[in-house]
């Protein structure tokens, strides 16, 4: 099945290793005899909320993502309405922001954004940095961990009624203060781990590929085919104690 | 209210502490007397400093500071007494401590950490300072790329009229320092057989310093360093005042250039390989240039130097050989690659990653370095360090067969797993972190092979 994957200002939103992420869906869907089709969109591209499976948002630095804030704020009936067909969306980072509400900058000024996501992002003085444990349940019943790095200056509130993508275990999160961590709609997600996200935490590279697939197929997501994951669990293990040891906290 | 101590006795008990400090083995004692010197008083570095006859030069860069420095030396050391920060210790506490050390310098020459230039320079109040380049680097410890140029800029506006700045034109946030300094010497690298057609993966300053639109590169060499143009504004590589051309690369031996200096031009061989020295050699030919050196003496430094240490050693273990190269940040990581890639691709690589302070606790940069010309060569990647898995994974996603990956966390049995692949007469290629690198010279000096940092730097 070939998956079309679009992946959003690749030029400026990279500052994480983001790539990282796009390799990790890449070969575990063609070891599963899948094909990601990857294609840029950046300024000035159209955005056609049919031509898509999965949309990638990475993180880029102030300055990357106030050159591009014009132009996504331009695409945003596209990307909602490909939301609300069911396209999968993996947001890392300042591309999480971004398809927030808005975001107020450093010096008070707002950008306005998307508004997938029910929340807004205020930049704080201190940034938060270190590695994060979350505990998520993003299929009923299902508890699941997820180990990244987190990094942001941002202070992201959600609305009330919102759902997080999981429970800060270790580590700062949203805000450093809700215990919550990043942001679920449907088939899209928004979180702020790093390191990248995806290569330590397998099952969540499945999860995210699954709800691609059921984009592509029109049916409901059904799990893959499990993989040798012995090198991915081993490299969980550490970076969840890490965050354990010296995760972020006020 | 602290008691003034007279400036003798603080130096003394500096002194005492650095002596105590090799003696209880904790490591070179490198930055301990500085670090008590600057509790007990923090302007007696200003003092000590105040007291060099020929005055101070600060070298800063994200990639390249202590290869430079120790280029510098090399060329200045014949005339002048120097003071200088050998080991690497590049915050003011290590400044203090190197000039702790040298008695009688008459001028000192201190590497600086990139966020601390500000602070030195406030300090020391420089008569030179030499920018190299500014890379995407340990985020988590440094910040945004911007944050760093920010304060780049606060140091030179400081600057007194009278001194020397010294930078690299082909970085777009470096050179464009240039234009706010009346006394500027601004160098780069003119040979366009040399570039890259397009940008690597990891190019940082990619979008115009005025405009914001990304620059056409006529040539890009490192990274994001080159020779650009904005399209829409015009901002572009300043003039140069010190070139490199006609650049010769001899795989992991040496590097050939001609350098081009306003009094005319040399011919430099340097005993060690890539691009990457030859912008090097060209910061600090230029800094020496600016404090007086004649070219004579700057073709004898450049000539002699040796790579300092850790940054790309060769040591001799028995029957076979080491090839250590210091990777840190995606650019610095590239060009280590590259100039692997260049000489020989290796069949056997041990690649260690730690995430200590000094390496950077956030180890997503891996994922930007572009290690995939190193895959079709390898048959077996020893991954090693205390993030060896997710190193693995690096390459695992990259293509390279698992089972060409041996994960082996212990950095010594890493190294011995490494050799036992490797022939005899054959050389070992070691791609480590910094501290990874500290703790494998240790290993590698424990068995004999090679001194001990603190002792070659006496
Ligand atoms: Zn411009």
């Amino acid at each position: 099945m070939k998956i079309r994957v679009g992946h959003l200002y690749p030029d400026y939103l990279n500052i994480y290793a983001d790539r990282g992420n796009i390799a990790v869906l890449t070969r575990r869907a063609a070891w599963r005899g899948h094909e990601l089709d990857v294609r840029g969109l950046s300024i000035g591209d159209a955005m056609d909320p049919a031509a898509h499976d999965l949309l990638y948002v990475g993180g880029g630095q102030d300055r990357e993502q106030a050159l591009i804030a014009h132009d996504i704020a331009a695409k945003r009936d596209g990307i909602i309405a490909a939301a609300e067909a069911g396209t999968a969306i993996l947001a890392v980072c300042g591309g999480y922001q971004l398809l927030g509400r808005s975001y107020r900058d450093f010096h008070g000024a707002d950008l306005p954004g998307v508004g997938l996501f029910p929340l807004e992002t205020v930049a704080g003085e201190r940034r938060m940095i270190g590695d994060v444990l979350l505990e998520c349940e993003l299929d009923a019943g299902v508890r699941r961990p997820l180990a990244g790095f987190e990094n942001h200056a941002g202070r992201t509130h959600l609305d009330d009624g919102a759902e997080p993508l999981g429970r800060v275990v270790a580590g700062f999160g949203n805000d450093g203060e809700s215990g919550y961590e990043g942001c679920r709609v449907g088939r899209a997600v928004g979180t702020y781990l790093h390191g990248p996200l995806l290569p330590r935490n397998p099952w969540f590279a499945d999860w995210v590929l699954a709800q691609a697939l059921a984009h592509a197929t029109g049916r409901d997501p059904e799990p893959l085919e499990p993989l040798a994951d012995e090198l991915e669990a081993e490299a969980h293990r550490i970076s969840a104690r890490r965050a354990e040891t010296r995760g972020g906290r006020y | 209210m602290r008691l003034p101590v007279p400036l003798a006795a603080e130096i003394a008990a500096a002194r005492a502490a650095a002596r105590l400090s090799r003696l209880a083995g904790t490591g070179g004692g490198t930055t301990v007397p500085g670090k008590l010197l600057w509790k007990l008083d923090p302007s007696a570095v200003d003092r000590l400093a105040a007291r060099l006859p020929l005055g101070s030069a600060l070298i800063s860069a994200t990639n390249g500071k202590t290869t430079t420095a120790a280029m510098a030396a090399a060329i200045l050391e014949r005339r002048v007494r120097l003071a200088h920060n050998r080991a690497g210790a590049n915050l003011v506490s290590g400044v203090a401590s190197a000039l702790l050390d040298a008695r009688n310098a008459q001028l000192g020459l201190f590497e600086v950490d990139e966020a601390a230039l500000p602070e030195v320079a406030m300090r020391l109040r420089p008569r030179a300072i030499c920018l190299g380049n500014l890379f995407r680097d340990q985020l988590d410890r440094y910040g945004e790329l911007e944050h760093v140029a920010e304060r780049w800029r606060t140091a030179v506006t400081a600057l007194d009229d009278r001194a020397a700045l010294v930078v690299n034109g082909d970085d777009p946030q470096v050179g464009e320092l240039a234009r706010a300094h009346s006394n500027a010497v601004v160098f780069g690298i003119d040979d366009p057989r040399q570039g890259r057609s397009s940008l690597q993966h990891a190019a940082d300053s990619k979008y115009c310093v005025r405009c914001g639109t990304p620059y056409e590169y006529l040539t890009a060499y490192v990274g994001h360093l080159g020779d650009y143009r904005c399209p829409a504004c015009g901002h572009a590589r300043p003039a140069l005042t010190v070139r490199a051309t006609e650049i010769e690369l001899h795989g992991l031996d040496a590097v050939a250039f001609t350098l081009a200096l306003p009094d005319g031009d040399q011919r430099i061989r340097l005993a060690v390989p890539g691009l990457y020295n030859v912008y090097n050699a060209l910061a600090a030919a230029s800094l020496a240039h600016a404090l007086g050196a004649s070219a004579g003496e700057i073709v004898t430094g450049l000539t002699r130097f040796d790579a300092a240490f850790g940054r790309f050693e060769r040591i001799a273990v028995g029957d076979r050989r080491l090839l250590m190269l210091l990777i840190k940040n995606p650019a610095g990581a590239n060009e280590a690659v590259r100039t692997i890639v260049d000489g020989a691709a290796p069949r056997v690589a041990v690649i260690a990653l730690n995430d200590a302070i000094a390496d950077g606790r956030d180890v997503s940069w891996i994922w930007d370095v572009d290690f995939e010309p190193l895959i079709p060569g390898l048959q077996m990647l020893v991954a090693t360090g205390d993030r060896a898995a997710e190193l693995a994974l690096r390459f695992k996603y990259g293509g390279l067969d698992a089972a060409a990956i041996d994960v082996v966390p212990d950095l010594k049995a890493a190294l011995d797993r490494g050799l036992e692949l490797t022939q005899a007469d054959g050389e070992l290629v070691l791609l480590p972190t910094y501290t990874a690198m500290l703790a494998l010279r240790k290993i590698v000096a424990e068995r004999g092979f090679v001194r001990p940092y603190w002792e070659r730097a006496a």
